[in-house]
């Protein structure tokens, strides 16, 4: 096989597989679980004055 | 120092020496752009020579400002959104200590003129060493937390800076290939134009991956905290990354228009820098519209504006990209300031205020305080970057286009119109406008310096324990399921 062609066909498979990726995230069945992700750095508390000392 | 708690301190040490190499860095690009104008400023001593202090001011705002606050933000986002604490126990330190050692060499050895000569690659082999050996140790403590993490899935963020630690290591050992000549000379392993093909896929992947998808991590981790709502689109922020880390390789060769590169590599690179310009745009709205409905935080809070206006600049550096890399564009801005412009659009718009807004929300909390020492500080050099910002980029623009259009025209018999030195001499006002510009940044950084003290005395170090994963909040689940 040309290693041309290896070469366009590696293009094509990571085309395809970007466009799996995006229809994957767009998927409704994810949904819920992005929402939880999404509120992944909110669900736990950093604010200062809830911090304890170290000693 | 128990498995209970998070792992404060390198956050702390990364924190404050990003403030540190900030105001060093910075300084260093106030004398060049001084040095532009005025000549003379380098007393003829030649470790002040331009050429010189040009590396160590690139090396010091890149990767010691730059990448103290990645390694800072980037530990304190990884703990906290993978409720586990820093893996690796001593590697942590080594990253801390190492790259301050990597930083302290570069400081003597660019101005002494030890250089390899790739740009924002300048360090000689010894030194590249040890930078791999950090970055490989860094790799172990962040991909070891993420596989030690109590949650089930993979924030966003971290998506972001793994692919910004993974990729960097792969650049910097492939383009740092040379064959040592002595203990501080060497020749790269490359020849001719793949050399320079080499050194421009790491030089635009270092401002793709170090520059981009780094602080693209930041963002997505700090404007939700500062703002306190989730990012705007998570599917978005998942499409984006991928068409991220499938476009930014192949973007180089728009260094290398016109040169020896062959014309169908140019092409390529011409396009692919276009294309990028979606998946950039799809970061900067992310980021923007996740202030969506509470766009009143906007005027009051400073954290907020830094990290809000830093995506504008993202924007607009990232539109400007595209348009440079086309070859008729490109054949009036290469090679003059306009590309200054751009670059420092870029560092000083979107790498340092993003830096700096997560900066003013980290401080506060590694030190046990509930807000900065002076808020209205933070308001203060708010205003003094932008203004400085805005100085320099609109003066890089008008000089640069100015010595395109300058260099480019003939007269009816074909000569050219004008000598180099008459667009030298044209630039020079744009020069001291954007020195004016420059020590504005750097003045803001001073502020940022005393502010960051009195918060430090005012408060004391702390520790956070890791708190437990809350039932039901759809994390609980264990991980590796």
């Amino acid at each position: 096989m040309d290693l041309n062609s290896i070469r366009a066909a590696i293009t094509v498979a990571a085309l395809i597989t970007f466009l799996a990726i995006v229809a994957w995230a767009w998927s409704s069945r994810r949904r819920a679980d992005f929402e939880a992700a999404a509120r992944l750095p909110l669900d736990e508390d950093d604010a200062p004055a809830a911090r304890e000392d170290g000693k | 120092m128990s498995d209970t708690q998070y792992n404060y301190k390198v956050v702390r040490q990364f924190a404050v020496m990003t403030v540190i190499w900030g105001i060093v860095g910075m300084l260093v690009g106030v004398l060049i752009a001084a040095q532009l104008a005025w000549p003379a400023l380098n007393f003829d001593i030649p470790w002040l020579s331009y050429g010189r202090l040009r590396p160590l001011h690139t090396n010091a705002v890149i990767f010691a400002f730059g990448g103290s606050a990645l390694f800072a933000t980037s530990y304190y986002a990884v703990q906290r959104t993978c409720h586990a604490r820093l893996f690796g126990g001593p590697l942590v330190a080594f990253t801390f200590w190492g790259w301050q050692v990597v930083i302290l060499a570069a400081a003597i050895t660019l101005p002494l003129g030890f250089t390899s000569a790739k740009e924002y690659a300048e360090l000689e082999w010894p030194i590249d060493i040890l930078i791999a050996l950090v970055w490989v140790a860094y790799a172990i403590v962040f991909f070891g937390t993420i596989a030690t993490r109590k949650v089930k899935h993979i924030y966003v963020a971290n998506w972001f800076f793994g692919a910004f630690i993974l990729t960097v290591a792969i650049l910097h050992i492939v383009n740092s290939a040379a064959v040592p000549a002595g203990l501080l000379k060497s020749y790269s392993a490359y020849a001719g134009v793949q050399d320079a093909m080499v050194q421009w896929w790491y030089g635009h992947n270092a401002v793709g991956f170090f520059l981009t998808a780094g602080f693209l991590g930041m963002m997505y981790y700090f404007i939700p905290k500062q703002a306190g709502r989730p990012v705007y689109s998570y599917r978005l922020s998942i499409v984006h990354f991928w068409a991220l880390i499938f476009t930014y390789m192949w973007a180089g060769p728009h260094h290398l228009h016109y040169t020896a590169l062959p014309d169908w590599a140019q092409s390529i690179g011409m396009i692919f820098s276009l294309i990028l310009l979606a998946p950039s745009w799809g970061g900067m709205i992310n980021g923007i519209m996740t202030l969506s409905g509470a766009w009143h935080k906007l005027r009051t809070d400073p954290i907020l504006k830094f990290l809000i206006v830093s995506l504008s600049f993202y924007g607009m550096s990232t539109f400007e990209g595209p348009m440079m890399s086309i070859k008729t564009v490109n054949a009036l801005s290469h090679y003059t300031d306009w590309t200054v412009g751009h670059v420092h659009s870029g560092a000083l718009g979107w790498v340092a205020m993003i830096s700096v807004g997560s900066l003013y929300y980290l401080l506060p909390r590694l030190f046990g305080r509930t807000e900065m020492y002076s808020v209205r500080a933070i308001t203060l050099h708010f205003w003094i970057t932008t203004i400085g910002i805005v100085l320099y980029i609109a003066s890089m623009w008008i000089a640069g286009v100015m010595q395109g259009l300058m260099w480019r025209a003939v007269n009816e018999d074909g000569t050219l119109t004008y000598t180099f030195v008459e667009s030298v001499k044209a630039t020079y006002p744009y020069y001291v406008i954007r020195l004016v510009g420059g020590t504005l940044v750097f003045s803001g950084m001073l502020v940022m310096a005393w502010n960051m003290v009195k918060t430090i005395t005012a408060g004391k170090a702390v520790e956070a324990t890791i708190p437990p994963v809350a039932a039901g909040s759809g994390l609980d689940a264990p991980a590796h399921a």
